[in-house]
């Protein structure tokens, strides 16, 4: 134990099944949970979309409502709630020397003027011009800023006065990851002593779907568990709309103001192997091993995508690792890109905070936890590429 | 023998390689000859037809194979190429650097070429299905890594032996900075002998252009191109949106002189802030700027007048430019009056994600070289920033110590200390 351990204090978790990380831990802590998931509206694919949210709850001001579009605002309203959690909303100390690093994507196109772009492109030749002449005319000012990357962390600063350092990190599951790694190591070297660290994935979006879709990794047809979509038409992937911000700390930080301590948060392996080829599975498994797994039975809280390779891999890899009791959490949320593994540390943390296992989100694939967790391992296996995990261990 | 411990303990990093590309030319010694002689790379855009645009000038990097492949394919080229310029130098040049990869790259959207070729590539369904419906049945795909945030990257850890995940960053308009800074805390932390940090930016696309435009962000100076990028000048009106790339090999001290490689300088000290007063513009009092300067001083262990020169982020907008005479005047009192202050982007624009990386290794030049590129275009002064621009033409100076601010949209304010010897 280390004054320099890097500990949890603070969880804001928004997916389709509601809002708040101890909302999370009620509905999924008891047996049978029932995915939310919409086949309709974007069939044949399947998204979890987003719970009714009040906006206002985290972001007082309309006027700072009316400048995001849903992503910013679910990555904002997110943050607030793992602000509150760890009782650093609104104070103004905390806040002012909170560093922050964001896993983003990109924000929302406007898909009227695209779709307006396109369909008047059938009988232009002049497309580039055509182009020209539509968004300069039909494109909102302000949209620009709703779609940049790092905005979601300059809404952040703005709304909730986290302003010690803002960085946003880009790339799939792999920004989570290394935004997770990089936060927790500049806490352990005594760098940083607080961070708000995480990502949004707003995916009820055309261009959101087809960034999968390009290279065919979308699952089609009825909705299946996370490990039972091999068989089914398409790449396996089902996504989902949510968020997971962490406030972390070092352990003297937390100790010094008196706060609750989720969990501790041990080092973050990542890497990034080849999904063709039988190397992957190898490489998860050393890549769980170096988190420094314990012996005997272990919970697992895996962010496996869905995507065939990755998730078979993955799969023979956490078997060929130890006696782990995995818990697909893209079976109960979708596939949340950015928020990926953040979402699976919360998981993880929730279940050592609580003493308890997840029940099988997939009774058919998932073997019992009983007992009480003293440790619980996360991880994020990128459907096309980069990969992390971490040990969740008791504070 | 320098030390090689900085004043909190921290292994001190080197620089050991430097890579450029801008609308100047490719590498160090076109771009540098250019600079010090006062050139601007701004011209008219003719990579795409510019009707209907407010602003048709840009300083796009039109001579590399992908200038009109995309801004994806672009970016890569851009920081594949400073990169490997940077890693020759160095001595790292057998593919296998093993260091961690830290990438400054603008985010990524499908290119509207793919997007009107595979919508037209059939004739249904209506709507965003068919590019959906056309999108999983393609044979290749190099349009879906083009829509991949970490693509980039990937490519060049393939491309040059780095060790683990490479990390793709935004900061917006400082972007450049925070890459240098991860490489920088990474060393200092211990977890690795050598980094390389890339800032690359190939995205002057027309919708790029036009959405800095309705924001009222860019120059309309179209008749005079060169002449467009003026910062401090009483009628500036918006910077010129420019692509390029620089890329910094930064090593620890010891392990950079331990193989008796050249110093090129040392990263002294990183200083950051956000501000959380609005989405574009500074909070009024310059608080987070000021707070940016000084946590960069302090980091570096140098006092405000330790500083001999500072490349400014000056962007030529109104807004920026006000604000950083503030902030700089804030923090060095009336020295400031006396400390050369340019902007290399009178020359070669404002290269967005690019900026703090290309303007980090200008500013490494400038200490080695003894010069100090102008800030040209400077011939109506504001009255209201009273500061050494180094106008229109180049000084020669002893310079020891470097400032380089970035700051961007989204309250981003990222500031870079740099010195030319080890301590």
């Amino acid at each position: 134990m280390s004054a320099r351990d890097v500990v949890i204090t603070g969880i804001g978790l928004v997916s389709s099944l509601g809002e708040g990380a101890d909302a999370h831990w009620q509905k999924l802590s008891v047996p049978g949970v029932k995915p939310v998931v919409d086949e309709a509206r974007y069939a044949p694919y399947t998204v979890h979309p987003l719970p009714e949210i009040d906006w206002s709850l985290q972001i007082a001001k309309r006027g700072d409502q009316r400048q995001m579009e849903n992503w910013q605002r679910l990555g904002t309203y997110t943050a607030g709630l793992a602000l509150d959690d760890a009782g650093v909303k609104g104070d103004e100390a905390l806040c002012s020397t909170m560093d922050m690093i964001v896993a983003a994507g990109g924000g929302e196109r406007d898909e009227a003027v695209d779709q307006g772009i396109l369909d008047a492109s059938a009988t232009r030749n002049d497309r580039d011009v055509l182009l020209n002449e539509k968004l300069t005319t039909e494109l909102r000012p302000t949209l620009f800023l709703a779609q940049l990357s790092n905005l979601l962390a300059g809404n952040i600063s703005i709304v909730h006065k986290v302003t010690g350092s803002s960085r946003t990190f880009m790339g799939e599951e792999g920004a989570g990851i290394s935004a997770v790694e990089t936060a927790a190591a500049r806490i352990r070297s005594g760098r940083s002593t607080h961070a708000l660290v995480g990502g949004a994935f707003q995916t009820e979006h055309s261009d959101m779907l087809l960034a999968y879709e390009l290279a065919g990794y979308l699952h089609r047809g009825a909705w299946k568990s996370v490990w039972e979509r091999k068989r089914s038409e398409g790449g396996g992937v089902v996504t989902g709309s949510g968020a997971a911000f962490l406030v972390l700390e070092s352990r003297e930080h937390a100790q010094k103001r008196g706060r609750d301590v989720y969990a501790a948060l041990g080092p973050v392996a990542s890497g990034r192997h080849q999904r063709s080829g039988d190397g992957l599975s190898t490489a998860v498994t050393d890549l769980v091993r170096a988190t420094g797994i314990p012996a005997g039975r272990l919970l697992a809280l895996s962010g496996a995508s869905g995507a065939h390779a990755a998730t078979a891999a993955e799969k023979a890899a956490l078997a060929a690792a130890g006696e782990i009791a995995v818990r697909g959490v893209s079976t109960v949320t979708g596939h949340l890109k950015e928020a990926q593994f953040p979402f699976a540390i919360a998981l993880a943390a929730l279940a050592v905070k609580n003493r308890a296992g997840y029940p099988a989100f997939d009774g058919a694939n998932e073997p019992a936890f009983d007992g009480a967790p003293e440790a619980a391992l996360a991880t994020a296996i990128g459907y096309h590429r980069f990969e992390g995990a971490a040990l969740i261990s008791r504070a | 023998m320098a030390r090689t411990k900085d004043h909190l303990g921290r292994p001190v990093v080197a620089v050991t390689g430097i890579g450029v590309v801008t609308s100047l030319g490719i590498g160090k010694k076109d771009n540098w000859a250019a600079l010090t002689s006062g050139r601007s790379g701004i011209h008219p855009i003719t990579r795409f037809p510019v009707d209907h645009m407010n602003t048709r000038i840009a300083g796009t990097v039109d001579f590399l194979g992908s200038s009109d492949k995309g801004a994806t394919a672009l970016t890569y080229e851009l920081a594949e190429t400073s990169a490997r310029e940077a890693l020759d130098e160095a001595g790292f040049t057998n593919g296998h650097f093993a260091g961690p990869l830290f990438l400054a790259s603008p985010p990524v959207e499908m290119d509207w070429h793919d997007r009107f070729a595979l919508y037209n590539s059939v004739s249904e369904p209506e709507g965003y299905q068919r590019l959906l419906t056309v999108g999983r049945n393609l044979q290749t795909h190099e349009i879906f890594e083009s829509t991949q945030f970490g693509s980039i990257a990937d490519r060049l850890a393939d491309r040059f032996g780095t060790q683990g995940l490479p990390v793709t960053l935004s900061t917006a308009c400082a972007s450049g900075a925070t890459a240098i800074q991860l490489g920088v805390e990474a060393i200092q932390r211990g977890e690795t002998d050598r980094a390389i940090a890339i800032g690359a930016d190939g995205s002057a696309t027309a919708e790029a252009l036009i959405r800095f435009s309705l924001l009222s962000a860019l120059s309309t100076s179209n008749d005079n191109p060169e002449r467009a990028s003026k910062p401090f000048s009483k009628d500036r009106d918006g910077f010129v949106l420019a692509e390029g790339s620089a890329a910094l090999v930064l090593e620890s001290l010891e392990s950079a002189e331990a193989r008796g490689a050249t110093i090129l300088g040392i990263m002294r000290g990183c200083g950051e802030r956000a501000d959380d007063f609005h989405r574009t513009r500074s909070k009024p009092d310059g608080s987070p700027a000021i707070a940016a300067v000084k946590a960069a001083l302090a980091d570096a262990g140098l006092r405000d007048d330790e500083i001999d020169y500072v490349n400014a982020h000056g962007t030529s907008t109104p807004e920026n430019d006000k604000m950083e005479h503030l902030s700089l005047s804030t923090v060095f009192g009336e020295r400031i009056r006396s400390i050369p202050v340019s902007s290399n982007k009178s020359m070669i624009g404002h290269t967005l994600s690019a900026a703090g990386a290309i303007e980090a290794a200008f500013s490494l030049l400038t200490m080695r070289e003894g010069v100090i590129p102008p800030t040209i275009n400077y011939d109506n002064p504001d009255p209201a920033i009273e500061l050494d621009v180094v106008p229109n033409v180049k000084r020669e100076a002893k310079v020891r110590t470097v400032l380089s601010n970035s700051f961007g949209f989204g309250g981003q304010n990222t500031c870079l200390v740099m010195a030319r010897e080890p301590v």
